[in-house]
């Protein structure tokens, strides 16, 4: 026990470099062909071929070595850390959490509230348009959809593909009736959340039946046929040239934000020019719609549906048995999450000004799916979280022109975004395989509100 | 009028709550049961027998809507006097209109939910109408407040009655088998039944746990609740129970007072497995007055 725990033993580092070793060879067939060989066209258009063993040696290098300091260094020490714990009787549960741990959630809501601000008086005017729009409301946009599809995979354990076309239908439902009636957003965007959920429901009438696998395969064709029919109908949605021109989101009707209407914004009160004060006010806006969907999520957990809904997640039968309705209990589901995937959508039309069936595809889906599972199914914090490392990670890379210097002047970092999505979800699913908050809050409590620990939850089974 | 409800009598007198008529089913060729008719009696506990595979689960299944019978007339009286027939309801109506419930072989519970939050899902429908269905709930009104009291002190009366106060707080799936067993029961009463149907609850159960669900049982049935229940523990069956009913093969082989059963030859040949053949004899032995 403790030769094979000490450091530098003949018997650890022996071990450390036959797996070092049997890495490389796995690493080295791996990547022969994807990194030693490389395809380009030539000045005649034909595809011709060269190596490059400098960088396979590299990546053979990585693996093998890594493997080998994992092996002969770090696990061992990592053991012994936990031995000498172990011996000394100390359990790793504190009951005592640190101010910002019991406070994360007020100090996470001050931040946000004062984030738009925050990047005005850092970057300035120009500079914050990036930070409000392509990080603030990009990733709020995503935590709302998120939320949106917890409700159906999260709590109701109904494991939805297609979630994105709900998130269609609210964005065309904005972009057709707004440009077609020129309806304002104020009244548009509840009339999109209802038409999202009545095709929640429409959807949910013939596939309620199924479950698991089957009721995920039809929920992703929804999602296609959704798709299909935007690029198909060109009469009505312009097909693949989409909708463009979209109105803005107006202050409630009192001010506008269009350039040369009477009561704009801007002329109002008499600030100079500048689109970032609509995106700031874009950013409350979904902000505020987040909170709405937080909220409703919170109380509907704590009434008898939200109860039916987690109930349904973990047995079908014994719902049964006890007078529940499975139908209408997983049409509301549905019909709730898809609101709030219609309020998103409408949001998007009105934020972009412009939609088209591009937007909408599977891998919409994909993401938001994965940052749900990713963030904890059922969890907020948890979700909210994995939004901002998801879709925040994919605009930091954006940001990386250095890497340009590491990877040469070709080099385009958002295109490794999966191999990012990829990356994280194995890292995560290796240490917190129940998502960044693996613990269920109880609705109701007689004597002290405990978590439930993940490995009792179920993930649902249709 | 609600499906499967009658005014008419249907020869039930007032102390049956449940008769079932010629009750056939049907898998594919097989027949797990052939035109089987029995009776509970109200405010008694009836225990249904038989050796494995005699298709007890089968019938609880059909009683409580899991299955649709081939044929036969399943019939629950309530006690306000309104019939159903429960082989025209949906299975989430036998409980919710019938008041019937139901536990499980295999327990099935809530396991990621608390034990307290099992006992509130089953009073889903009370407190759904309490709601509004969930839009005056979602406004906080009194009303809605009130009946979520109730509902808790309710499930806090199950939870005493079954010794799980202590846990309550815990997650289902974390207590000891007895327990769970336990909560099965409480979670099914907490749906305010007339009728509870039990398969097997005292399997895997140790002496001592057995004992206390015979004192639970026994006090669920003080509190007017008939109880039908599938048990392969003799001393369960015949310590609590008002009138045994055997199976065998799909059929009715034996029916009455648990003494009755004990000494009927035809089940001592099915529990022991006698020949055919020698049941005559088994049946002329007893005729004999040579009993054990």
């Amino acid at each position: 026990m403790t030769a094979s725990t000490e450091t530098g033993h003949p018997n650890v580092l022996a071990k450390a470099v036959r797996e070092g070793l049997f890495a490389g060879v796995i690493a080295f067939f791996m990547f022969l062909l994807f990194v030693g060989i490389e395809t380009y066209q030539d000045i005649n258009n034909t595809l011709v071929w060269r190596t490059r063993w400098g960088l396979l040696a590299v990546f053979v290098a990585v693996a093998a070595v890594g493997r080998f300091l994992t092996v002969g260094f770090i696990k061992p020490h990592i053991d012994r850390r936990k031995l000498a714990k172990a011996k000394s009787g100390v359990l790793e549960i504190s009951e005592n959490k640190s101010f910002f741990h019991r406070h994360f959630l007020k100090i996470a809501l001050i931040f946000l509230v004062l984030y738009p601000f925050l990047s005005l008086m850092i970057v300035g005017k120009q500079g914050s348009l990036k930070y409000v729009d392509n990080f603030g409301i990009q990733i709020l946009i995503y935590v709302m959809l998120a939320w949106g599809l917890n409700i159906v995979v999260g709590l109701a354990g109904l494991l939805d593909l297609g979630y994105v076309a709900f998130y269609a239908v609210g964005a065309y439902s904005y972009a057709l009736l707004s440009s077609y009636f020129g309806f304002s957003f104020w009244l548009l965007l509840p009339m999109s959340g209802i038409l999202a959920a009545l095709w929640g429901i429409i959807l949910g009438f013939p596939v309620l039946r199924l479950r698991g696998d089957y009721l995920a395969i039809v929920t992703l064709a929804f999602g296609e046929i959704i798709r299909l029919v935007l690029i198909n109908w060109t009469d009505v949605t312009k097909g693949t040239f989409g909708i463009s021109g979209i109105a803005k989101a107006s202050f409630f009707g009192i001010w506008s934000f269009d350039s040369g209407t009477t009561n704009n914004f801007v002329k109002a009160w008499g600030l100079s020019a500048s689109s970032v004060y609509y995106k700031v006010f874009l950013f409350y806006v979904i902000l505020a719609l987040c909170m709405l969907t937080a909220y409703v999520t919170i109380r509907l957990r704590r009434m008898p549906i939200g109860r039916a809904w987690e109930a349904l997640r973990e047995d079908e039968i014994a719902c049964r048995s006890l007078g529940i309705n499975t139908v209408t209990t997983k049409l509301t589901a549905f019909a709730t999450g898809a609101m709030f995937g219609g309020f998103a959508g409408a949001f998007f039309a009105t934020r972009q000004g412009f939609v088209s069936p591009e937007s909408f595809v599977f891998l919409e889906s994909a993401v938001i799916l994965a940052i749900v599972v990713l963030g904890g199914m059922g969890s907020l914090t948890g979700i909210a979280i994995a939004a901002v490392v998801m879709v925040g990670g994919t605009e930091v890379l954006r940001e990386m022109a250095f890497l340009k210097v590491v990877f040469g002047p070709d080099f385009t970092p958002e295109l490794y975004r999966m191999l990012l999505f990829g990356l994280a979800m194995i890292i995560v699913m290796l240490f917190k395989p129940r998502g960044f908050v693996g613990s269920r809050e109880p609705t109701a409590f007689l004597k002290e509100r405990k978590a439930v620990s993940g490995s009792f939850t179920k993930e649902g089974h249709g | 009028m609600a499906p499967g409800t009658t005014t008419m009598t249907n020869g039930i007198n007032g102390d049956t709550i449940l008769k079932v008529e010629h009750l056939s089913m049907k898998f594919g060729g097989l027949m797990a049961i052939n035109d089987l008719s029995l009776e509970a009696r109200r405010g008694e506990i009836t225990a249904l027998i038989g050796p494995n595979g005699a298709g007890k689960t089968t019938v609880f299944n059909c009683i409580t809507g899991f299955y649709k019978p081939t044929m036969g007339m399943l019939t629950l009286q309530r006690r306000d006097g309104k019939e159903y027939l429960l082989e025209r309801l949906r299975d989430f109506e036998i409980p919710k209109l019938a008041g019937v419930a139901r536990t499980f072989q295999n327990i099935r519970l809530f396991s990621g939910l608390t034990v307290l939050e099992n006992l509130l899902v089953a009073q889903h429908n009370a407190l759904m109408k309490a709601s509004g269905y969930t839009i005056l709930g979602l406004l906080g009104l009194p009303a809605y407040r009130r009946a979520v009291d109730a509902s808790i002190e309710k499930a806090k009366y199950w939870l005493d009655k079954a010794d799980l106060t202590d846990r309550a707080d815990d997650p289902a799936g974390d207590l000891p088998y007895g327990a769970q067993r336990r909560l099965e029961i409480a979670r099914a009463m907490c749906t305010n039944p007339e009728l509870l149907c039990l398969d097997e609850p005292a399997a895997g159960l140790n002496p001592r746990e057995s004992a206390a669900l015979n004192t639970l049982l026994h006090q669920i049935r003080d509190e007017g609740v008939s109880i039908l229940l599938i048990e392969h523990d003799m001393s369960v069956v015949m310590e609590i129970s008002d009138h045994v009913v055997v199976l065998e093969y799909g059929q009715k082989i034996s029916d009455g007072s648990p003494d009755h059963v004990k000494n009927d030859p035809r089940v001592i040949a099915a529990y022991l497995g006698v020949e055919d053949d020698e049941v005559e004899e088994v049946i002329a032995e007893e005729l004999d007055g040579g009993q054990r």
